[in-house]
């Protein structure tokens, strides 16, 4: 299981990576062998508002439909439009296909590092 | 707590994700993963762990009458090995499962059914046979191997002589012997593709499946889950008990009249004839928008709720998804376009003929 140190994660198996005074989200290693083979992908639009804890999109993979929560309130500065056509990237690479940019960034959760978040796993 | 396989060390070794089903622990996919691994059989030949589903033994002087009451084909004039498909009804014309009957010899019958239903199953024969019938629940001491694709016989003709593989779909070899292992090779199969299903004592599960491992390396066999196991049986159009058959539907609603016979008498005969023409028919849907539409979604046309999804996935051969459905009959006709709630969202949708793949 792949958990770069420099990423934060959440409890919803986002991870998070700080872009100057943006947000990159991703879903973790975890998460896409959890989900198995991903076939498609629903995202806000650039522009739409994200809120800590609600579901801003959903991947949906053979078997089933899973929610993506955001850990942050601001806005949507960008999405990953490649995954759409190739949601496959996100099983053969999570940590560089990222979903959403989030800026004007109002509130975080509390995120854990990666230490907290192997224990985490560990854990389930 | 779930039950395992005489498979499991096998799934282990070969890294398969591990899940409940039906009682049993069995992997959903291996490494390959589900798109992979469906493709595999589409393509070169997939081995499948299919142990947990039921086998039950029937003899007797009555064999042949109790199954001809309690089911809805007609099991007369088989010849030895053959093997017919066939559903149980409720004396309300409603499914009680769905299952393959093979004639072993005179008067022994071997009935193969969900391992779901096993324990209702095998309960409904008891309280409903009759006369000089014994009705014996094996599954315990029964494994099954599903080898399935265009290079599943070459496969195994590296093991055996080709003589001793089952030549007509629907039949089975009940004496046959893979180097040394006592077996039942029978020509079926759930995927929609050509392949055997083998039938073994316990003991001889893991040896068989290694042995096929070995052998079927150069024709890029792949061990196969459930997950696969699933979008294959959906993408050739086949119905699965608990969506596309239940309690609530008869087999002339799900489309299966070519397994009804009506020219004898069954239990749920008569219920089946006083409900007339089914007002709801089982549809294939093509999604033309974007998304899956899952079982349980509700499907519209003009706001007007008009049926509903059994059964959906993104089908990895024809690369579109895919959904079988129950639609009033008045709406059903190829080529009607209707929408799917989604989760709040709508999704387009396409009445398509079946199948959605023929080999």
């Amino acid at each position: 299981m792949n958990i770069p140190k420099e990423l934060k994660y959440t409890k919803t198996h986002e991870w998070v990576k700080e872009e100057e005074d943006m947000l990159l989200i991703g879903l973790t290693d975890y998460a896409q062998y959890e989900l198995g083979d991903l076939v498609f992908l629903n995202l806000p639009e650039i522009g739409d508002d994200v809120e800590s804890n609600e579901v801003f999109g959903d991947v949906e993979s053979v078997k089933a439909v899973s929610d993506i929560m955001s850990p942050a309130t601001g806005i949507v500065e960008d999405i990953n439009q490649v995954l759409f056509d190739q949601p496959e990237l996100i099983n053969q690479d999570p940590y560089n296909a990222w979903l959403i940019k989030i800026k004007e960034v109002k509130e975080v959760n509390e995120l854990m590092d990666a230490e907290a978040y192997i224990a985490f796993l560990a854990s389930l | 707590m779930e039950k395992k396989t005489p498979l499991y060390d096998v799934h282990i070794k070969y890294n398969g994700k591990m899940v409940p089903f039906a009682g049993y622990l069995l992997p959903v996919q291996y490494e390959t993963g589900v798109i992979k691994e469906h493709m595999a059989v589409r393509v070169n030949c997939g081995l499948f762990d299919v142990s947990h589903m039921g086998e039950i033994k029937c003899t007797g002087k009555d064999a042949l009458e109790n199954l001809n009451k309690l089911m809805t084909n007609d099991f007369t004039n088989m010849y030895i090995g053959q093997a017919r498909y066939t559903m149980m009804c409720y004396s309300n014309g409603g499914i009680v499962d769905d299952l393959i009957v093979y004639k072993r010899k005179e008067n022994e019958y071997l009935l193969v059914v969900n391992a779901s239903n096993r324990e209702k199953d095998f309960e409904w024969i008891l309280s409903n046979c009759f006369n000089d019938v014994l009705f014996e629940d094996i599954s315990d001491d029964v494994a099954q191997i599903a080898i399935q694709g265009p290079k599943a016989k070459d496969i195994l003709c590296e093991l055996v002589e080709e003589s001793i593989l089952p030549k007509r779909y629907y039949s089975a070899n009940f004496e046959a012997n893979i180097q040394g292992i006592d077996c039942i090779i029978s020509k079926t199969g759930y995927t929609g593709e050509s392949g055997y299903e083998i039938y073994l004592a316990n003991q001889d599960a893991y040896p068989l499946w290694e042995l096929l491992m070995k052998v079927g390396e150069n024709y890029n066999i792949t061990p196969c889950g459930l997950g696969a196991r699933d979008t294959l049986r959906l993408e050739a159009s086949m119905p699965l008990y608990g969506h596309e058959m239940s309690q609530d539907i008869t087999p002339i609603e799900a489309g299966l009249s070519f397994a009804v016979k009506m020219n004898k008498d069954f239990i749920g005969k008569q219920a089946i004839i006083d409900k007339g023409e089914p007002s709801i028919k089982r549809v294939g849907l093509k999604v033309t928008g974007k998304g899956i539409l899952r079982e349980g979604v509700k499907l519209f046309i003009d706001d007007q709720e008009i049926g509903y999804v059994t059964s959906g996935t993104k089908a990895p051969y024809v690369n579109y998804p895919i959904a079988m459905a129950y639609i009033n009959k008045t709406d059903s006709d190829i080529g009607t376009t209707l929408i799917g709630d989604v989760r709040g969202r709508t999704v387009e949708a396409e009445i398509i003929g079946l199948p959605f793949y023929k080999k």
